[in-house]
């Protein structure tokens, strides 16, 4: 790059609404969120694409924001936390996460409801191992993931044992 | 358009690992080129008795592809790396190029005997997995050459392979792993063998000796304990938080074994799930 701030815009569709923003090319995904749109359900928790509260959906498929560069999900279509509520109606996992009690302190949540999502919408009726795999990404110091798995099971319609 | 960007210039192709070492400034590229926007880059396809791999497709497309299920041991790799997130975004060119020692593909294609595709300013050259990779994060690769595609050869009939990666949690490189391939005349002689080691050494560790134990022998027990001892006398790996040396020769000999064990049930026609292994949740 000539000038190590020079801007470039990119075209992001966040929670169904295209964005259109001017941003150094180093910004981050989940900066791009929480900064310029002020979308700060997404949280920044370790930074080193372990622990997973920054999982967003790309194109449907969800990815740690604070591993992905905003100028990698140009012309993309992004969802945040923020997203999955609709017409005032929370979705299905959050109901679900509430009703249950998958959390405690809840900052790890954003990322847990949107790994949920994805691997809901890939698989709708996920077996106890597949719940595993596909929240392998996201951490919870508190919880002890019991009333998660519980959760995921309820919001998949299974019996939350 | 890398030529003319210089040296430091990197490819980006996915992140996973790039972003992690930018941030902490172990890479410091002066400009990165995203393939992230050339979605011809990513495909999966049988051609001439190969599998096709673009550079640019991502891990969870070859967890989910048909095609690579053929070849159990790909499915194996794709399915462990990392966790979900990480495999949405990271691709198999993208680990190869790096050559990260404990990078999951390099054992598994080497295995499988599979040539890697480069692209540079003077056009494609095709070079074996076995001459790619020269040491710890350094291949072939000039600074303005790509990695276009992966080729791995479809394995013949009675050939089969596993994987076997052990990691303390899933989001975290591995803390070794045995990748086998065996190619058996029938039900118990084995014809081929190869046995590659991830994570103990520089570069992925190619046990000939291992390999040498099964080769034109019967496969009995003994003949398994054999290979997998020889697999731990080839593994060269380092202490680190992850362990000392003598718990990864020992995870080195166990890994071997169960891989074998699983590629050998393959041959036979059985289906067997392995992938990689953690503790926890």
């Amino acid at each position: 790059m000539s000038a190590d701030n020079a801007r470039v815009r990119v075209r992001i569709t966040v929670n169904g609404a295209l964005r259109e923003v001017e941003i150094e090319p180093r910004r981050l995904l989940v900066e791009f969120l929480r900064d310029d749109l002020d979308l700060t359900g997404t949280h920044i928790g370790c930074d080193t694409t372990f622990c997973g509260a920054c999982t967003v959906l790309l194109n449907g498929k969800n990815v740690k924001s604070c591993t992905v560069l905003a100028v990698q999900a140009d012309g993309g279509e992004v969802t945040t936390v923020e997203g999955l509520e609709q017409d005032g109606k929370l979705d299905a996992v959050q109901e679900a996460f509430a009703e249950c009690h998958g959390l405690q302190c809840g900052y790890c949540t954003p990322g847990f409801l949107m790994s949920t999502r994805a691997l809901l919408a890939r698989t709708p009726h996920p077996s106890d191992a597949q719940i595993r795999k596909g929240i392998a990404g996201n951490t919870c110091r508190c919880t002890g993931y019991q009333n998660i798995f519980k959760a995921i099971r309820t919001a998949a319609g299974g019996a939350g044992k | 358009m890398l030529a003319a960007l210089g040296e430091e210039a990197k490819v980006l192709a996915g992140g996973q690992s790039l972003i992690p070492l930018m941030k902490l400034r172990l890479a410091r590229p002066s400009a990165l080129v995203d393939l992230g926007h050339v979605p011809e880059a990513a495909y999966i396809e049988r051609k001439d008795g190969h599998l096709r791999i673009g550079a640019m497709t991502r891990h969870a497309a070859i967890e989910e592809s048909a095609e690579a299920a053929r070849i159990p041991i790909l499915h194996d790799c794709a399915a462990g790396i990392a966790d979900a997130q990480v495999r949405n975004m990271g691709t198999i060119g993208g680990s190869v190029a790096e050559a990260d020692p404990h990078g999951d593909w390099a054992p598994v294609l080497l295995a499988l005997g599979a040539e890697v595709e480069c692209l540079g300013k003077s056009g494609a050259r095709t070079v074996r997995m076995s001459e790619f990779i020269r040491d710890a994060f350094t291949t072939v690769l000039g600074p303005a050459d790509l990695v276009r595609e992966i080729r791995v050869p479809m394995p013949a009939a009675r050939s089969a392979g596993a994987y076997i990666a052990f990691k303390r949690c899933a989001p975290v490189y591995p803390t070794a792993s045995a990748a086998v391939q065996v190619t058996m005349e029938d039900e118990d002689f084995c014809r081929d063998a190869r046995v590659v080691l991830g994570c103990v050494g520089l570069t992925p560790v190619v046990a000939a000796e291992a390999a040498a134990a099964l080769r034109g022998q019967a496969i009995t027990p003994h003949a398994i304990e054999r290979a997998a001892d020889a697999a731990m006398a080839a593994a060269d790996p380092q202490p680190d938080v992850r362990g000392s040396v003598d718990y990864k020769r020992l995870l080195v000999r166990v890994l071997v074994r169960r891989a074998l064990l699983a590629a050998l049930a393959r041959a036979r026609g059985e289906h067997v799930e392995v992938s990689h292994e953690y503790v926890g949740r």
